[in-house]
């Protein structure tokens, strides 16, 4: 089997850390894009994070969206182009903090749109502050003690809060800490796509992905750090498949 | 001739957007202008368009900017305070250079104020509002005859300058109704192809609608300059006033869109009492319509200003005439508004005051 560089994706070396989880997130949304022969009707969101600059890197029709409103902005474009492929592309401060209303009820009036949703636990792009996903206990350069129960509260878990709406289809919890995570995540994002052209409504995959740069750790450590740590507090699997 | 019909003026305006070939309408509650999204919501799915009935102002501003991006007319609607939370997604389309039509129905302020018609959100609508060098085409309807008009002519400006368009109101010209010619949709210009639409890139290079610049040598002072170039044609085209009786008048009242309106019947008052009085009824907010007034400061002695607020579109009647003549105030937040009588009292009080200076 040859290992091709897939057409979705720009030929454009991207400013992401070295150790970053966003290239390989990157990688198998292309992948996917080209292997359902859909990246001539594909329009995906940019996000408000480290991911700002996805245009840059996909070779697809992109709109940039104000922080956290991309689900609000594919909501507007895929009601009026049914027959496309819209994606959103979000961060964890972007989906789960700032766009929390966008997000649940783009989920709730279950629009027929797939969101990838990568979570690395922090505020990259910014310098590491805390994100709503920052584990307990978890310093960052605004909890500086760790994140606190009582101060910040707990972590938000995405796919367990969306679960319970009736117009979600299809919810993941997947990685990119692991080769077998990967190859999990890329069935997990094919899944949403195809929920998407079969008409299934609203699906997300959630990714943890890795930030040593703002968790001040090793590559090979981050690793360790979403399989020992992250997983704990997010375990991985499927939350809802209808 | 169109049909002659009494509506409502938020269902007028609703009903010339979908005759106008709004397609896409998102829009969160708020008084007084509900029977906008109320009335879009079973007549656009009746004209094949889409009604969502957004989670809030922010989200339904940037299903705008979805539904602009895919190349559909659309317009959203609110009245003061949810028109304060727009102004993130306004700013994002206008650097975007994105069509869409936003109607404010302004309420009184600040806060969440009353749901009286005020004109308090004058600033906020001709100043910019959100953050950054950008304008919106701000139209002031003072009839329903000019609410139904210039609602339609509102999608033909921001599809041709590709920039959002504000059509300012206020819960009077929302809750009112008079009867009003229902003419059929004329384009007021050939529309350019919209060739920026995001449809999917099939047999054309992508596409990408983005408003961060950071490019170091096509970045944003360019994007600026470019924007403040449209800017200044968009003043060369647009300069929209209702001038009345002002030829050979020396005591000229401003106001726009209600306050304008009452106050043409101050002036026919006063003229009755043999004051000289005009009226300059500005309906483009921006672009001002700084020549009629230029000219008008020509020939009047004095000009009277009336709003609904506690002073803010007088700032630019005086930058319009350069301060070259004194302007008098009326006007009053809160939900305020001035009966012909307290304007024509006003009128003959300046008529006194500059018979006796004389």
């Amino acid at each position: 089997m040859e290992f091709l560089h897939p057409e979705s994706l720009s030929d454009k070396q991207t400013h992401y850390c070295p150790g970053c989880g966003h290239g390989i997130v990157h990688r198998l949304v292309a992948e996917v894009i080209d292997e359902l022969d859909i990246r001539e009707k594909t329009i995906a969101t940019a996000p408000v994070g480290c991911a700002v600059m996805f245009y840059d890197y996909m070779k697809f029709d992109i709109i940039e969206c104000a922080h956290g409103r991309s689900p609000a902005v594919a909501t507007g474009i895929k009601r009026m182009l049914p027959d496309r492929i819209v994606f959103t592309y979000q961060g964890d401060g972007d989906l789960a903090a700032i766009g929390t209303a966008e997000t649940i009820h783009a989920a709730n009036r279950g629009e027929n749109i797939t969101v990838i949703f990568v979570n690395n636990a922090i505020y990259g792009m910014t310098g590491g502050q805390m994100a709503p996903t920052t584990l307990l206990g978890q310093q960052t350069t605004t909890t500086p003690g760790g994140r606190g129960k009582h101060q910040e509260g707990g972590p938000v878990r995405v796919c367990e809060l969306l679960s319970s709406l009736d117009g979600v289809c299809y919810l993941e919890r997947t990685s990119v800490s692991s080769p077998k995570d990967v190859i999990m995540a890329k069935r997990a994002i094919k899944k949403a796509f195809e929920n998407q052209i079969d008409g299934k409504g609203y699906s997300l995959v959630e990714v943890l992905s890795m930030c040593p740069t703002d968790w001040k750790l090793a590559p090979q450590d981050a690793v360790k750090f979403i399989n020992d740590e992250m997983k704990k507090t997010f375990p991985l699997g499927v939350f809802k498949d209808r | 001739m169109g049909e002659k019909i009494l509506l409502k003026g938020n269902e007028l305006l609703a009903e010339a957007a979908v005759r106008a070939g709004c397609r896409f309408f998102a829009g969160y509650p708020i008084t007084p202008q509900n029977e906008i999204p109320e009335y879009m919501s079973w007549r656009l799915p009746q004209s094949g368009g889409v009604f969502i009935q957004a989670e809030s102002e922010l989200a339904a501003i940037n299903m705008l900017f979805g539904a602009s991006a895919a190349g559909t007319r659309c317009m959203t609607s609110s009245s003061s305070p949810g028109i304060s939370l727009k102004q993130e997604g306004i700013s994002y389309i206008a650097a975007a250079e994105l069509p869409c039509v936003i109607v404010n129905m302004q309420r009184g302020g600040p806060g969440l104020g009353n749901i009286r018609a005020s004109q308090a959100d004058y600033f906020q609508s001709v100043k910019g509002g959100g953050h950054g060098d950008y304008r919106l085409i701000v139209l002031a309807p003072g009839t329903l005859q000019e609410v139904y008009n210039l609602t339609m002519n509102a999608f033909d400006y921001a599809d041709f300058w590709r920039n959002p368009v504000l059509i300012l109101g206020d819960g009077i010209l929302a809750q009112m109704a008079e009867p009003v010619e229902m003419e059929p949709y004329l384009p007021l210009m050939d529309i350019p192809t919209k060739d920026y639409v995001l449809d999917g890139c099939r047999g054309r290079a992508p596409r990408v609608i983005k408003t961060l610049i950071l490019h170091p040598n096509i970045g944003l002072v360019v994007h600026n300059q470019n924007l403040q170039t449209k800017y200044r044609k968009i003043e060369k085209a647009i300069q929209l006033c209702e001038d009345y009786q002002t030829a050979d008048a020396e005591i000229v009242i401003a106001g726009y869109g209600i306050t304008g309106r009452i106050a043409k019947g101050a002036v026919k008052m006063a003229r009755k009492k043999g004051i000289r009085a005009g009226l300059l009824r500005p309906i483009s907010l921006w672009p001002f319509p700084r020549e009629t007034f230029m000219k008008t400061a020509q020939t009047a002695k004095q000009f009277l200003v009336v709003e609904m607020s506690e002073g803010q579109f007088i700032e630019d009647v005086k930058l319009a005439i350069e301060c070259r003549r004194s302007v008098e105030f009326l006007g009053q937040g809160g939900g305020w508004y001035p009966t012909q009588e307290v304007i024509l009292e006003k009128i003959e009080h300046m008529a006194a005051q500059a018979k006796g200076g004389r």
